[in-house]
């Protein structure tokens, strides 16, 4: 039933294209028909029996039954349960406001960080950075993030320490460095040790040993975007070589 | 860059590069010719209260001629690429925010109108926002004689006796906007249509080769 998608897999469509699933003519009678389901990530919609692409992009699937569209773009759209860099902008009673490169602000509970309660406030100042993970995100409400986990952990969210440096790269690029087994960070390990943390808006923060390695970090990975895996591979060597 | 020859209905060579200014979200400059419009799209984006709809994004074009400040003409131009995008975008995906087009003539030789609603389009897919089809601009005119050029120069506009854009959606080709001028009977006004539907098929080709180049490095 989806074979006419599945021989799209990995080529690139745009919006307007779409794709009509008939049920099969014939019904086997022996054996248990299941219906099929299937999962439309981002880019795709379904109406009726047809399935329409809205973003251009390359056509990813992941069994048995997953697509979705692979898509460059560098404004972030919010979607519940993703990790995300933001800036505290407003420290106002019992919330703060986070910018986190969306469309409006998401708000941010002080009592949504590990071990707080009503007395013991977490310490968290105006232009801070903040990983945090959204709990409300929908189109029709007002995003909130919270730094904490379903159980009250902290897991590796919450306002970040001093040093580092924080850019932008395009949400692609995000997408390939949080992947299982990327290429990308694979390539990195293998140059000098450094913290980084990959927020899904966009935002990367990095911190290595000394103030120049950080900035060669932060330079690869905004080239990264524009590079085939063969030039990437050249440029780290030639980095790992001491072109410093 | 690419260039694309011209056969069958005759356009000129036309060229498009997607993502080449890093500041907007989805930015493409497109060339016919030497009609050449740079587009930038930033969005979905925090609105002004005034501005905002409950229910859908507010999209605002902003056209910049070459020289000067933008003007009446510039003011109708806008209207058309507006409309035409509300159209094909899917507006109510991203309700109160806003959408902001900006169109920069970088130098006008005839097809204006055509070539800023191509660009806009290729800015639209850039930027990655939900559309429910592509859209591309074709320009006609009718010389005195009668005949139809598709995608005229400036000394073409000038001479000829009527001047039509459309714009035709990549699903049925039909047409989303005209603008007219000039006087024509409505047999030349089906042609016209005719032939722009016939060249727009050349145009969706071209934004897929151009998109499928673009992706060529994360395949």
């Amino acid at each position: 039933m989806f074979s006419s998608l599945k021989d799209k897999v990995g080529q690139v469509l745009l919006p307007g294209d779409e794709f009509s699933f008939q049920a099969d003519d014939t019904i086997s009678l022996s054996g248990p028909v299941k219906p099929e389901k299937m999962v439309c990530g981002p880019g795709l919609r379904r109406s009726g029996d047809r399935l329409l692409v809205c973003k251009s992009g390359v056509l990813r699937h992941k069994p048995p039954n997953m697509f979705w569209m692979d898509s460059q773009q560098r404004r972030y759209v919010p979607v519940k349960g993703e990790t995300v860099i933001g800036i505290v902008t407003v420290k106002s009673g019992d919330v703060f406001k986070v910018d986190f490169g969306g469309s409006e602000q998401a708000s941010l509970s002080y009592l949504a960080f590990e071990g707080a309660t009503k007395r013991n406030r977490p310490n968290v100042q105006v232009g801070d950075l903040v990983f945090a993970q959204f709990l409300v995100a929908n189109k029709d409400m007002e995003p909130e993030l919270v730094c904490v986990d379903s159980v009250g952990r902290a897991n590796g969210m919450g306002v970040f320490g001093s040093g580092g440096l924080l850019f932008t790269v395009s949400l692609g690029l995000v997408r390939r460095l949080l992947a299982p087994h990327s290429d990308v960070l694979q390539d990195l390990q293998q140059l000098f040790p450094c913290e980084l943390v990959v927020g899904m808006n966009g935002r990367l923060w990095v911190k290595s040993s000394s103030l120049q390695r950080t900035l060669v970090i932060a330079n690869l990975l905004q080239s990264c975007d524009t590079m085939t895996a063969p030039q990437r591979q050249t440029l780290f060597r030639r980095v790992a070589q001491g072109a410093l | 860059m690419e260039v694309y020859g011209s056969s069958g209905v005759s356009l000129r060579e036309f060229g498009c590069e997607q993502s080449l200014l890093s500041r907007p979200d989805g930015s493409a400059s497109f060339i016919q010719g030497d009609t050449s419009v740079l587009a930038g799209v930033y969005g979905p984006a925090e609105v002004k209260v005034s501005k905002e709809i409950y229910d859908r994004a507010t999209l605002e074009v902003l056209m910049q001629p070459k020289v000067g400040l933008p003007s009446v003409r510039e003011r109708s131009q806008e209207q058309c690429v507006r409309e035409t995008c509300e159209a094909s975008l899917l507006l109510s995906l991203h309700p109160r925010s806003s959408l902001t087009l900006i169109l920069q003539v970088l130098h006008d030789d005839g097809s204006l109108l055509s070539c800023s609603l191509n660009a806009a389009c290729m800015a639209l897919m850039d930027a990655g926002l939900p559309m429910s089809c592509l859209f591309c601009g074709v320009t006609c005119a009718i010389d005195t004689e009668g005949r139809i050029i598709t995608d005229p120069t400036a000394a073409q506009e000038k001479e000829s006796r009527a001047l039509m854009t459309f714009a035709i959606d990549s699903k049925e080709h039909r047409v989303l906007m005209s603008a007219t001028k000039g006087s024509f009977s409505v047999n030349e006004l089906q042609q016209c249509i005719a032939v722009s539907q016939s060249a727009s098929e050349k145009i969706f080709q071209f934004y897929r080769d151009s998109v499928r180049r673009r992706y060529s490095k994360t395949l």
